[in-house]
Order: structure tokens, then C-alpha cells, then sequence
């Protein structure tokens, strides 16, 4: 099986009506999602049984849904309780490993990758939208299962004398724990690293009190005393949120309809986003290109709903990103454009900023642009913005050229065509790092950034290249072809160095919890996903569920 | 602290008086092990005399001295069977290396999971049948009764000896961990949910030391194959102790078979229950029940656990150095029946991977002799009733016939025809009840309850009258 396994186009959205996984219910203050995954249900019927609560990425899609609809639809959730539906002793096993073993490698670190985000989310929910989890573990959390755990801002786990909560992956299986497992044990839970190195290469993890004494949860019921604990503990975090709330947040919710999304010859597009596959180049690029709000004067004051403008677009790009990155694997280079009238975008933006400062909606919209453009910083393609004449990189959409690894501006004769910058580009969309895409771009040199704050007004290409905010700004002699070079250039580099290069550059600062998780994830875990020890034919991962035991070469490296 | 004389109060083969890391061990453990007995041991007859057989070594004689003891002062020992020189490991991915006297750090995590698993078990079975002896039949079933809870006792004992000598603190801990849990606890479950259901009369006892203690055999049997050598010869001494509980179990359903068939014929009606017995069709309904929740115990038909404990050679198959002549169990398979779309369908898998299915099929056929022995007696009592296994797939709530519904013959039936015929194949409410409305005691020496016929003999060749408990005192 393995590599030369074609698996099937994945899609990205779901609904709570249509999940197979989870059962989400809200009761007042609080939301239960239980984990009760069918064994039947994963992506590629008949080739892996998702067994103990084991997950695929259909699942963690449902998750990654729940988690986005909770903060949309309902606001006045203050907590998020996630516990086990199984009947047996099991809260969830994690990442299904049958699944793992046969995925080609692609799919396993786009798995990866995607479930952190949505564990990222999770923490970003409890951070920022007083949404807090709360990991109610009423079996064993072993593996990725305990990782979700660690996302949450509490752990609970049921004190039965044989729940235990573990990361058996370097003893079980010769590899890491792929969703920040071992960042979040040392950065966030605090453990101090010769506790947390027995915990991760004890295969049956700790039960109860040994997990209590050394922080890896927070508290612990007997079984008798479980439903009753852990209910009213949620209960009473419920009221200490609500206290100290920035802003007002109940409902009504604004409930997030399905995307519409066409497929074309040549891709597919969306209201508000186009993907458009490059056959010339043996569809190595796409083109993706968003739109600004319809110029029909109303922007100022923006419809406060699932259809306004800024929501719609990152959603669509969201999912565009999502699809390419699963299903258009030889995709390697994304140019990104920017269309649509430059006073709408800014009026809109302006209007969802003012309101985020006292309407939960545009906060979350805000927070939801944010995490949008994090996904960019996190896709291993390499994107290039292309401004050319007429786009509309203003404020919220300048953002995104930003994001990219190079920027590609044209010079026309009279300066029309420009960027402008506006407060979105001051750190109301931080990067994973914390810091702005201005100071990413300019680490470290506060006269650069400050430079190009101070500019007021459209700033032309020229006026561009010279603060550092383009790549090459390129006059219509030289632009057709510099432009094309630089594109056969890119894909024809190998994709692997390319990936580790980009991530290395766009990421200048410092580190923050989640830049360590991503950035240990490519580096680390894939790697040793690569490794003989691992998924060489005796790895401990190949071996696992098979008669034969791992043989491990041990030299270090 | 006082001297104790470990030798004369633990009898052992394992040098304990000058094992000063084991001492210390038990100096802790055996008081908290005596309020544990004395709290939730047996509590009818507690300080009587009973007629017992205690191990005082494993000469030939040694491991059955038989006299009256009060059960607290029971002296409960330490036996390995004696070591065999030159001993390699059976199975597995280093069979034919010499076995191990200490366990390898590689293993360690896992075989001390294994040992307290299996360790549970015992104490939790006395603990399900602390009050039974209030309901005995006779003096003689309460005598066996707590036979078999003295050394299920000693197989705790023998257990957590393997903990303290070999698995340091952690071993420590969890030794500790096996007197905290208790049987059908909300908050403190005994590991295995069949260790958990009350037993509150003496035919599920019969059931239970039948079947559910021959699970224990095998898995025994399994670790007398063990790589770890001091494991395997704590199991190989603990199975012949085994025996005798397999017997209790097997003869005495086989006397309330007999005493069935006698009243069917004495009866008016045909019907044992008119006489205050239980009819045959409601043992073979508990027969039924007990074999199916006792095949349980062996886990999954397909197990990724089944397979690494035979490659690292910390379990091997019934009686592996005996029976099999190829010890690696690899590239070869074995068909396993699943259920695909409504139809059973046999598929391949490799043989490391079906080794918890071959035990129990081991099992299923030392249980298929029992049952032709009990027809033999049926036959002997002419009845024409014949006891019959059902198929290993019946009534499963683990494996991969869990959500399938399989009738006694093991054929695939509908949920709806489940639902229409379960209660003429397991044991219903009513005869639940009916069976313990007949528990009442019977203390008078070489009497029975009428539900349950006389054995053959007595034990350890006392007559079957003789006084096996001392109510007196």
C-alpha cells in the first residue's frame, strides 16, 4: 500500500446535522462535545476501522467545524466541555494508526498539520473568545487522544484506578507526538523536563494520582462522584468567565451557511474567491484571487452576518487553502491577487474593527481573518503576490501580500497603481509568533516599520520597493517576463528545501508556543516520519499491528 | 518492630528470611493484606475451624498439608516451581536464548501491566463471594468455597511477590493498588468487568469457578511460557492449585446436573422445580451465559497486544515447549471468521496476531470435555438431556462479534430474532430469582440442599459427612 495510494478528494465542510463523530449540545453556559467516533466512518471505507475513539482527518474536520461554529453561533457558551461517548474505558486513543501507516506522506503531515490548527483554535477560542475547554476525560487519553487534552485549558480525568492518560508514541511506535504533545506538557503545562521525559516513554502513561501530582491534569473524580464533579466544575467556570468577559457576549448566534462553491474547467470559485489551476504549468501554480465587497455604498456600516463581506472571502480562502493543500498536492506555487474597490474593503475593514471593540460578531470576525491568514504562514507552498494593475491590496488584503514569500508589484507610468496601509496592518492579525507581518518583515528594525507607518496615504511601487514592502516593483518592459522567470524559477527548486526554507524566513522573531509546535512539527516529526527506525520496512511504526517486532539501527544521528 | 519468624509464618522456596528488599516490602504489605482479607474476605465463618490444604513447599507432598485453620491465621506462602536448569525461552522472537532471571528494562512497563492484570483477578474473585457461605449448600461447598478463597489468596500472594522482587517501587505501588480496588466499586473497579458482578449464589459460584476460573488457567498457562523465568514458575506452581478450583466448579454444577435429573424424574410433572431443583434448561441457560462471558476474557480474535507479547516471548501458547514444534509463529496464518455485509467470511491474518483466538480455542475444547463428561452423568441418571457448548461467537460483548447477533449454534441470526429468543438461551430475571429463592444454608454435616446431590467422596479421602467446617467454632 503506502506511497503509490491515491486517496480520494477530501472535503472541508460539514455540519453538526451531518456529523458522524461527535454530539455537540449546549446547555445554557456550557457545550458538551462527546467524542463517539464510528468505527465505519473513516475517509477511506474499508481500508482502517477507527477503533477506541481513534481519529482520521474526518473527524477532526467535525471537530475543527464545532469548534468554529461554537464561537459563531453560539455566544453565550463559556465553556466547551470535550469527553468520551464510548462505553469502553477509553476517552480516545488518538491518531488512528492503521490510517497513519498507509497514508502517503503528504497526507500525514497535511493530517498533522490541520489538526493542530485545530487544536490552535481551540486554545485561540479559549484565549480570546472566553470559550474554554475543558477536556473531561472519562476514560484513557492516550497519544494524540491526551494531546487534544493538552489543548484544552483544564484536564480532568476520572479517577477508576485504571484511566490513565499517556504519549506512547516514541515506545509504542518510534515516533513523536505530532499535535504539540511535548511543547504543551513543557510551555504551557510547566512540567519540569525529567518528569515529562518518564511520562513520554512510559507507554501506559499515568493514572490519576501520579498525573495530578505532576501537573499533567488539573483535577480528578472518582467515578461516583464524575458526572456531579465535573458538571458543576464547569458550571462554576462558567460564572468566573462571564466576570471578567472584555465585552458582552450572548446570543442570538449568527449561524454560518455552507460556502457555494462551483467547480470550473480550471479550478473553482467561490462568492468572493477564485482558484484558478495553471495548466501551462503542469498545474505546479494556481492562482487565487479575492475580491473585495461589492461597491454598493454600504460598507460603512456592513451587514452584521454570516453574508457580510470580510466573513465570507476568509472562509472561502480558508477552504481554497484547505482544498489545495490536500487535494492539489502538486500545487507549489500560489499567486495571490487582489481585486475590487479600494474604499469598500477600507469602509468595511474600518467598520468591523470599530465593532470588534464592543460586538462579540466582529471580534470573532476578526479573530477568524487572523486565524485565516496564520493558515497561510502555515501552508508549505510558496506564495507570491502579485500586484498588478488594478488590485486592491489595501488594509485587510495588503495583509495577505504580506503573508507571501515575495511580492511582485508593477510600476505603471503614473503611479496609480499602490498599496495602502491601514490599522489592519498594525497587529490586529498577529502571526503565530505574536508579532505583526510588519515586524516579521522587518525583525528587529523599528525604523524600517516605522518608516512605513508613517507614510501616509497610497503608496506607490516605486515608493514600495524602496520601504521594503515589495520584492521588485517592475516597470511593463520587464514585467510580463521577470514575473514569468521568477515562476518557472520557483517550481522548478525541490519542493522539500523550498518548504523548510519558507517556513524558516516567515517566521523572524521570536518563538512563541505555537510557532514551536508547528516549526518542531516539520522539522522534528517529519522527519523521523521519514526515517528507517520509523517506516523503514522493520520501523517500529511499519511494525506496528504486525507479527514482528522493530529493529532499530541505534546509532544516533 | 517485633521479630517475625518469615519462614515459619510465610512458607516459601524463595530464601525470604534473607531477602532484606523483600522483607521490607512485605513487613507493609501483609498487615494492610490481613485487614483486607478480614474486611472483605468471607465473612460467614470467619474464625471457624475449616478443614484446608495449605502449601508448605513444593516437594511432592509439600503443597497439600491438609488440617483444620482458621482462615485469618492461614498461612498464606510463596511458591515458585522449582527452577529448571538450562530453561530457554519458549516462544517468540528469542526463543531458544536462556530465559531471563530479571526483567529486561524493555519489558518491564509491560510485563508489570501483564502481572497486575492478572493479579487482580484474584483478589477480586474473593471479594465477589465474601457472603456466600451464608447461603452454602453443605459444610462440604462452604469447605471448597473457601479452599478456593485461600488460594486465590495465595496467587495474590504469589503475585505480588513477582511485584516486589522484581518491578521496584512502581511494583511497590501497584501491590498496594490490588488491595485499594474492590469488586463492583463505583470509584475503585477491579480491572476486568467480569471480576465486578456479584456472586451471590451457588450456581453462578459453580459457573463461575468452572469457566471463568479456566480462563485463568490459560492465561497461567500462557505465562508458564513466559521468557521471565521467575513468572513462569510462580504460574506453573499456581496451576496446580488451579486444579482443584476447576474442579469445585466442574463437579459441583455436574452434582446439581444430577440432582436435575433426578427430581425431573421424581417430579409429577417432570419438572425439578416443583421439587424445589433447577431444571436443565436453566443451567444449560447458565452454562450458556458463563462460557460466553468468560470467552471474553481472552480479548480481541485480532490483537496488534496478543502479537508484541508472543514476539518479546512474555506469553507463549498453551503448553508451547510441549506441544509446538515451531516456536516463531511467523509467515504463517490463520482464518479468523468476520462478518462482512450479513455474511461470515473467513479471512487470513498473521498467526502472532490471532494468538489470543488460539488460546481460546484452546479453552473452548478443555470446556467441550467438561460438557461430554457432564452428558456421561446425565446419561448415568437417564435423562435424555444433553448439555451443549454454545459456538464461541454467541453472545459476545468483546471482539469482532460484539455487534453481531449470533444464535447458541452460532449461526448469524437478526436483531429481531435476538431480541425474540434470548430468553430461552440466557438466564432471565425470573430465573434469576427463582434460583436465589433456593439459596438457603445447610450447615448439618454429610447434608444437602436439595438443589445439589451428594458428591461421590469427600475430600482428601474424609468422608463425605465429615465436619469440613466447624460451626461450633
Amino acid at each position: 500500500m503506502g506511497h503509490d495510494f491515491a486517496y480520494p478528494p477530501v472535503d472541508f465542510e460539514t455540519h453538526p446535522d451531518r456529523y458522524k463523530h461527535w454530539k455537540l449540545s449546549v446547555d445554557g453556559p456550557v457545550a458538551t462535545l462527546v467524542m463517539a467516533v464510528a468505527e465505519d466512518g473513516g475517509m477511506w471505507p474499508g481500508r482502517y476501522e477507527l477503533k477506541l475513539n481513534s481519529y482520521d482527518l474526518g473527524v477532526d474536520i467535525e471537530l475543527a467545524d464545532a469548534v468554529q461554529r461554537l464561537r459563531f453561533e453560539h455566544p453565550e457558551v463559556r465553556v466547551v466541555q470535550i469527553t468520551g461517548g464510548l462505553d469502553a474505558k477509553i476517552f480516545c486513543a488518538g491518531a488512528n494508526i492503521r490510517m497513519l501507516s498507509m497514508a502517503p506522506h503528504a497526507f500525514k503531515v497535511n493530517f498533522c498539520k490541520f489538526t493542530n490548527e485545530t487544536r490552535t483554535s481551540i486554545e485561540d477560542a479559549t484565549d480570546h473568545s472566553g470559550q474554554h475547554y475543558v477536556a473531561a476525560l472519562n476514560g484513557t487519553a492516550s497519544g494524540g487522544g491526551y494531546e487534544l487534552a493538552l489543548a484544552c485549558e483544564k484536564i480532568w480525568l476520572i479517577d477508576d484506578g485504571n484511566a490513565a492518560v499517556s504519549l506512547p508514541e516514541v515506545p509504542l511506535l518510534g515516533v513523536l507526538p505530532g499535535t504539540g504533545g511535548l511543547t504543551r506538557i513543557t510551555d504551557k503545562r510547566r512540567i519540569r523536563r525529567d518528569m515529562a521525559d518518564v511520562f513520554c516513554t512510559k507507554a501506559e502513561g499515568f493514572r490519576a494520582r501520579d498525573a495530578l501530582k505532576h501537573d499533567f491534569i488539573d483535577a480528578a473524580w472518582p467515578r461516583s462522584q464524575w458526572e456531579e464533579g465535573t458538571a458543576r466544575a464547569a458550571v462554576d467556570l462558567a460564572a468566573e468567565i462571564t466576570d471578567t468577559l472584555p465585552l458582552k457576549k450572548d446570543g442570538p448566534g449568527v449561524a454560518l451557511p455552507a460556502l457555494e462553491r462551483d467547480d470550473t474547467d480550471d479550478g473553482w470559485s467561490y462568492r468572493f474567491v477564485d482558484v484558478v489551476l495553471d495548466h501551462d504549468n503542469g498545474d505546479r501554480v494556481a492562482t487565487v484571487t479575492i475580491k473585495g465587497p461589492p461597491s454598493d455604498g454600504a460598507d460603512a456600516d456592513p451587514v452584521r452576518g454570516a453574508d457580510t463581506w470580510c466573513l465570507r472571502a476568509f472562509r472561502e480562502l480558508d477552504d481554497a487553502l484547505l482544498r489545495l493543500r490536500v487535494n492539489h498536492l502538486g500545487v507549489g506555487l500560489i499567486l495571490l491577487r487582489a481585486e475590487g474597490d479600494r474604499d469598500a474593503i477600507l469602509a468595511h475593514e474600518a467598520a468591523m474593527l470599530r465593532g470588534a471593540d464592543d460586538d462579540w460578531f466582529w471580534r470573532e470576525v476578526q479573530l477568524f481573518v487572523a486565524r485565516t491568514l496564520r493558515r497561510v504562514d502555515n501552508t508549505s507552498k510558496t506564495f507570491f503576490a502579485i500586484i498588478d494593475e488594478g488590485s486592491a491590496f489595501v488594509g485587510t488584503l495588503l495583509e495577505l501580500a504580506l503573508a507571501a514569500d515575495r511580492q511582485y508589484m508593477f510600476l505603471d507610468d503614473d503611479g496609480e497603481n499602490s498599496v495602502l496601509l491601514s490599522e489592519a496592518n498594525e497587529g490586529v492579525f498577529p502571526m503565530a509568533s505574536g508579532i505583526s507581518r510588519l515586524e516579521a518583515r522587518f525583525p528587529g528594525d523599528r525604523d524600517a516599520i516605522e518608516a512605513v507607518v508613517e507614510v501616509e496615504g497610497e503608496i506607490d511601487a516605486e515608493t514600495c520597493e524602496e520601504l521594503g514592502l515589495v520584492t521588485l516593483s517592475l516597470d511593463d518592459i520587464d514585467w510580463e517576463d521577470e514575473v514569468r522567470i521568477a515562476i518557472e524559477e520557483r517550481v522548478s527548486l525541490s519542493p522539500d528545501a523550498l518548504t523548510g526554507m519558507e517556513q524558516n524566513l516567515r517566521f523572524g522573531g521570536g518563538e512563541t508556543c505555537e510557532t514551536k509546535i508547528y516549526g518542531r512539527l516539520s522539522a522534528w516529526q517529519n522527519w523521523i516520519f521519514q526515517r528507517p527506525n520509523a517506516v523503514g520496512d522493520r520501523g517500529a511504526l511499519s511494525m506496528f499491528g504486525h507479527p514482528e517486532r522493530p529493529i532499530f539501527d541505534f546509532n544516533r544521528t | 518492630m517485633a521479630h517475625i519468624d518469615y519462614d515459619e509464618r510465610i512458607p516459601n522456596n524463595v530464601d525470604l528470611a534473607h531477602d532484606r528488599r523483600l522483607k521490607k516490602a512485605l513487613e507493609k504489605w501483609q498487615p494492610a493484606y490481613l485487614d483486607w482479607w478480614k474486611g472483605v474476605g468471607p465473612q460467614v465463618f470467619k474464625g471457624n475451624d475449616i478443614y484446608l490444604r495449605t502449601a508448605i513447599s513444593t516437594e511432592a507432598g509439600g503443597w497439600a498439608n491438609f488440617g483444620y485453620v482458621k482462615m485469618p491465621d492461614y498461612r498464606w506462602g510463596i511458591f515458585l516451581a522449582d527452577r529448571e536448569e538450562d530453561r530457554t525461552i519458549p516462544a517468540g522472537d528469542h526463543a531458544g536464548q536462556p530465559v531471563w532471571q530479571e526483567v529486561p528494562g524493555e519489558y518491564r512497563n509491560v510485563l508489570k501491566r501483564i502481572i497486575v492484570v492478572q493479579a487482580d483477578t484474584e483478589p477480586a474473585s474473593v471479594e465477589q463471594q465474601r457472603w456466600l457461605a451464608a447461603t452454602a449448600p453443605s459444610l462440604y461447598d462452604a469447605r471448597n468455597l473457601f479452599q478456593v478463597n485461600v488460594e486465590e489468596g495465595r496467587h495474590l500472594w504469589a503475585m505480588v511477590y513477582l511485584l516486589h522482587a522484581y518491578f521496584g517501587r512502581d511494583g511497590r505501588a501497584e501491590a498496594d493498588e490490588l488491595l485499594a480496588r474492590r469488586a463492583g466499586d463505583d470509584d475503585k473497579p477491579r480491572i476486568l468487568d467480569a471480576f465486578n458482578q456479584p456472586c451471590q449464589d451457588w450456581l453462578t459460584f459453580h459457573c463461575f469457578t468452572c469457566f471463568t476460573d479456566r480462563d485463568g488457567k490459560y492465561q497461567l498457562g500462557a505465562l508458564a511460557e513466559s521468557a521471565f523465568d521467575p513468572l513462569s514458575r510462580t504460574c506453573r506452581f499456581m496451576l496446580t492449585e488451579e486444579a482443584h478450583h476447576l474442579f469445585v466448579g466442574e463437579s459441583g454444577l455436574e452434582r446439581i446436573m444430577r440432582r436435575a435429573a433426578q427430581l425431573e424424574r421424581e417430579a409429577p410433572n417432570g419438572d425439578p422445580r416443583e421439587l424445589g431443583g433447577i431444571d436443565l434448561q436453566t443451567i444449560q441457560k447458565y452454562v450458556n451465559y458463563w462460557f460466553t462471558y468468560s470467552i471474553d476474557l481472552f480479548g480481541s480474535e485480532v490483537s496488534t497486544n496478543a502479537a508484541d507479547y508472543f514476539a518479546s516471548g512474555l506469553k507463549g501458547r498453551w503448553r508451547e515447549a510441549k506441544d509446538h514444534d515451531e516456536h516463531s509463529a511467523l509467515h504463517q496464518q490463520k482464518t479468523i471468521e468476520y462478518v462482512e455485509d450479513g455474511r461470515v467470511v473467513g479471512r487470513e491474518v498473521p498467526l502472532r496476531n490471532a494468538m489470543n483466538e488460539i488460546l481460546r480455542e484452546d479453552y473452548a475444547s478443555d470446556c467441550d470435555r467438561v460438557v461430554k463428561r457432564w452428558n456421561k452423568a446425565l446419561e448415568e441418571e437417564g435423562s435424555d438431556f444433553r448439555m451443549v457448548l454454545p459456538s464461541t461467537k454467541f453472545h459476545r460483548r468483546q471482539g469482532i462479534y460484539a455487534d453481531h447477533h449470533f444464535n447458541p449454534a452460532g449461526e448469524l441470526i437478526s436483531a429481531d430474532e435476538w431480541e425474540s429468543k434470548r430468553d430461552s438461551w440466557l438466564p432471565t430475571e425470573s430465573d434469576r430469582q427463582y434460583v436465589h429463592s433456593l439459596m438457603k444454608p445447610v450447615y448439618e454435616p454429610g447434608k444437602f440442599a436439595n438443589y445439589i446431590a451428594a458428591p461421590r467422596r469427600g475430600i482428601h479421602g474424609q468422608p463425605v459427612e465429615f465436619e469440613y467446617v466447624r460451626t461450633d467454632g
